[in-house]
């Protein structure tokens, strides 16, 4: 069976529908599947649900989409760099479920591993657990989690066989691994394809059986915040000047 | 004098012991990784799926798939390791991180913790925060004692959404260092020149 599609246009053929729940990788702009939220603003499908941690930035990502006013709702943790966001929400025009960070991905990774929920101590006493059931374990209450099942999940990786193993590169593997398990169809897009037998299995970070069409091409990978330090001074851990 | 936002980092970070794996919030927190003790090798988590994360890169060695949870660039270290961010939150939630020293908008004498939302105004997400304090071992807040108009951070009881609930062991403030007790906080240390009078007056929560 051939899973690598020629662009992100026809991976997504016939996958697309009005009103679905779409599952997205990514962290702030870092490992997200730049060529197929393109590709979804060209295909014009709307009232969407998008799980993805954060929503991009004004006219990257999926901050895209936003503008397109092609998104009813988002599940995410965090939509801060995002004024059109920001606008549509505080107007009413687009709903939002917060999750915690951690929550969401569980619920991804669960959903994707066939269980239907789990109980969390994840925000026990917080708003977020308004409306859910609470269960006590060893004197501990916890909150029940729903897993997650995607119509589509749309994944960013480095590299990938034409079976759809995957190999991601540093922090851009964050959400993607859990999106991916959690589509009841995936597609994925790599910078680059390689030829079956190239990648060592012992370093497969995602087996092909999650993934159902492949893409390659260029990737912008913009940088949201760059930070620098100088030359001459060398610090023992993250800090430095911003520019 | 009360401390700066450098010697509070400073004092948080006398918090950390040999070998810990931590989790550091953005702002003050940050501020704390240029404060390792002498002889303290610590283990920096990056909840977007990154332990043993790094300093900034020099200018033009910036990678787009190399941030920190502040999406600012980072590097690796010897030690760091990837993984996704499933697996980052169940070492969270499952108690590995031995620590988390955050940021924060109130805390109460009960512990509770109010650091990602003001109602009206701009409301950008609790992101990983709520697992932190829900999972890691000890919660360590770092914030100014006072709120720009004056008035205190330290409560009886949190009045913005809280994060989590009864969460915080210990404060560290510009006026000193609070631990949470056994019917409210307890004053363990007074930064340089302020008294423990001082602290009182500022604290609106129960002191024991």
């Amino acid at each position: 069976m051939n899973k690598v599609y020629p662009d992100a246009r026809s991976a997504l053929d016939g996958l697309l529908f009005d009103g679905m729940l779409i599952a997205s990788g990514g962290f702030g702009l870092c490992g997200i599947p730049e060529l197929l939220i393109a590709a979804i603003r060209e295909a014009g499908t709307k009232d969407l649900t998008v799980a993805s941690n954060n929503a991009g930035v004004d006219g990257f990502g999926l901050g895209v989409l936003l503008e397109t006013r092609q998104v009813r709702k988002m599940m995410s943790s965090y939509v801060g760099e995002n004024a059109e966001f920001m606008r549509q929400y505080l107007s009413g025009e687009l709903e939002l479920e917060f999750n915690p960070q951690g929550t969401l991905a569980e619920r991804m990774r669960a959903g994707g591993a066939g269980i239907p929920g789990f109980y969390t101590k994840t925000g026990v006493g917080t708003v977020v657990a308004e409306g859910k059931e609470h269960k006590d374990f060893d004197g501990q209450t916890y909150i029940l989690e729903r897993g997650i099942v995607a119509d589509l999940s749309i994944v960013k990786a480095w590299k990938a066989d034409p079976t759809g193993n995957l190999v991601f590169r540093k922090t851009a593997r964050n959400f993607n691994v859990p999106a991916a398990t959690c589509g009841k169809v995936c597609v994925v897009e790599v910078e680059e394809i390689v030829p079956a037998g190239s990648l060592d299995p012992d370093t497969i970070h995602l087996p092909g059986i999650y993934v159902h069409r492949l893409i390659q091409g260029p990737h912008e990978k913009r940088i949201e915040q760059r930070t620098v330090r100088k030359r001459e001074a060398a610090p023992a851990a993250a800090t430095g000047s911003e520019v | 004098m009360p401390w700066d936002r450098h010697q509070m980092a400073a004092r948080a970070a006398r918090e950390l012991k040999d070998g810990m794996y931590v989790n550091l919030g953005i702002g003050i927190p940050t501020l704390v990784a240029n404060h390792i003790p002498e002889g303290v090798s610590v283990t920096l988590q990056s909840e977007n799926g990154m332990l043993g994360m790094g300093p900034f890169p020099y200018e033009g060695e910036e990678d787009p798939d190399l941030i920190n949870a502040g999406k600012q660039t980072i590097t690796e270290l010897p030690h760091s390791a990837y993984f996704d961010s499933a697996q980052s939150f169940a070492m969270i939630r499952g108690g590995k991180i031995a620590m988390a020293i955050l940021g924060a908008m109130e805390v109460s004498e009960e512990g509770d913790l109010a650091n990602w939302m003001i109602p009206g105004k701009l409301v950008k997400g609790m992101g990983g925060a709520m697992d932190l304090v829900a999972g890691v071992g000890r919660v360590v807040v770092v914030m100014d004692h006072a709120n720009k108009a004056g008035e205190s951070k330290v409560l009886h009881r949190c009045t913005l959404p809280l994060t989590g609930k009864a969460v915080v062991d210990r404060i560290i403030t510009n006026l000193g260092v609070l631990d949470v007790v056994e019917g409210g906080l307890r004053i363990v240390e007074c930064a340089d020149g302020v008294t423990a009078e001082e602290i009182r007056k500022a604290t609106e929560a129960t002191l024991v």
